[in-house]
């Protein structure tokens, strides 16, 4: 059998996910990176994008719009604002999250346009993800 | 002396106030015990979110690059406070408490020549402010119509308070709410929330990661996450506080009805008593004057 770590996601409401998983797929700002027993501790903020435990239990698949996990040798933990179970995932959801990140970047300043529209283009990405799953 | 019949009356309003407070109680300790578990439910987040942000707070604090957020302006000449309280009364001294040490920092910071700003999340605590700090309200967050708060409600609050930053409307920023320790003590609570403070614990751990983007980008995501982070906790703790003040306030009306209900079942029986004595005494000298 495989080396586990512990993997917790955490929303500020509450805890979504506490197993243990062979890997997880994390969506990081900086590209996806994959976290398995014995990583390097990191901290790595979320772009929106699907995130994947796999256990020896099965897969299970979040959407999650933004936040960051923490990895340690041990464990991961992800804070997410807002993390939603792929299966509960409808169109309709999606659809609100891109025009409210729409509504956010069309009023951003400047500085921060470019990241407000990168996060709208995440955001239809993952929809196209959530799509074929 | 009130006659039989107005005791009667009296003692009858008397027993359906005591039904209702009654009722408000057991109501209230059915919501204490979600507003605690939603409180429970959101520790973990709030715990590690402040403790990244420590960390990585005292890694990068001292440098140049440090965000406004953590830095601050530079100055504090103007302060926003954020007042919040409950939007039902008949909770004890709750909203009181939070108002009154509001006020008094307001007016501390009024004596030493710093600007003012309220803004006020909650009924309550805007209609107590209204009188002597009214000219301060620089807005409102009404959630009279949010049955259960979540964090998009503190998400709203952090992005208007972020907002008026932004703008430059402000140097420092403070919520008052009251940290809910049980239910017969409710300690209000002034944070400030900007520029951040963080506490100072897991320095030494932070240390060890590695930070992808930068230190500085992900403290400067974190932020105002942290922020809101701290409003939704606050707004949690005050939602635990008001159910466990409404709690005692209403366990206590509850035993004064009783005593007030026996005291007027005293009164009734003496009355009637007397009343009936009184009969007697003219039956009987009517008797005797024959």
């Amino acid at each position: 059998m495989a080396n586990t770590l512990q993997f917790d996601l955490v929303s500020p409401e509450r805890k979504l996910a506490s197993v243990q998983a062979t890997e997880v797929q994390i969506p990081g700002a900086d590209g996806d990176l994959t976290a398995m027993e014995g990583h390097a501790a990191t901290i790595t903020t979320l772009r929106p994008g699907i995130l994947k435990a796999v256990s020896p239990q099965g897969t299970q698949a979040f959407a999650v719009t933004g936040g960051f996990a923490e990895i340690t040798a041990a464990g991961v933990t992800v804070l997410a604002e807002r993390a939603i179970p792929v299966e509960d995932l409808s169109g309709t959801i999606l659809d609100d999250m891109v025009q409210e990140a729409r509504d956010l970047a069309a009023i951003a300043p400047a500085d921060q346009k470019d990241a407000a529209e990168k996060i709208v283009h995440d955001l239809l990405a993952l929809r196209n993800d959530a799509a074929h799953h | 002396m009130p006659s039989l019949k107005d005791l009667k009356n009296r003692i009858g309003s008397v027993k359906n106030t005591r039904k209702i407070t009654k009722a408000m109680q057991m109501v209230a300790a059915a919501k204490l015990r979600r507003a605690q578990e939603a409180a429970e439910a959101a520790r973990p987040y709030a715990d590690r979110m402040n403790a990244v942000i420590a960390g990585l707070a005292a890694s990068v604090g001292g440098s140049d690059g440090a965000p406004r957020l953590l830095a601050g302006t530079g100055r504090d000449q103007v302060h926003l406070l954020v007042v919040m309280t409950a939007e039902r009364g008949l909770c004890g001294g709750f909203n009181t408490t939070i108002v009154r040490l509001a006020r008094a920092r307001a007016n501390e910071l009024l004596a030493q020549g710093k600007t003012v700003k309220i803004l006020t999340v909650g009924k309550k605590g805007r209609e107590q402010l209204r009188r002597d700090l009214g000219d301060k309200f620089v807005g409102h967050v009404d959630l009279s119509e949010v049955k259960r708060v979540g964090y998009a409600n503190a998400h709203e609050i952090a992005r208007d308070i972020l907002a008026r930053y932004e703008a430059g409307e402000f140097d420092i920023a403070t919520i008052f709410f009251n940290r809910f320790q049980s239910v017969i003590s409710q300690v209000p609570t002034a944070q400030q929330i900007i520029p951040a403070q963080p506490v100072e614990t897991a320095a030494d751990s932070a240390a060890l990661y590695d930070y992808e983007p930068s230190e500085e980008a992900i403290l400067a995501d974190l932020l105002p996450r942290g922020v809101a982070t701290q409003i939704f906790t606050a707004l949690l703790e005050n939602g635990a506080s008001e159910q466990g003040a409404r709690m005692s306030a209403m366990d206590n009306a509850t035993r004064n009805a009783g005593d007030m209900i026996n005291k007027l079942t005293i009164q009734y029986n003496r009355s009637r008593q007397a009343a009936i004595t009184k009969e007697l005494i003219e039956i009987i000298s009517g008797a005797e004057a024959l």
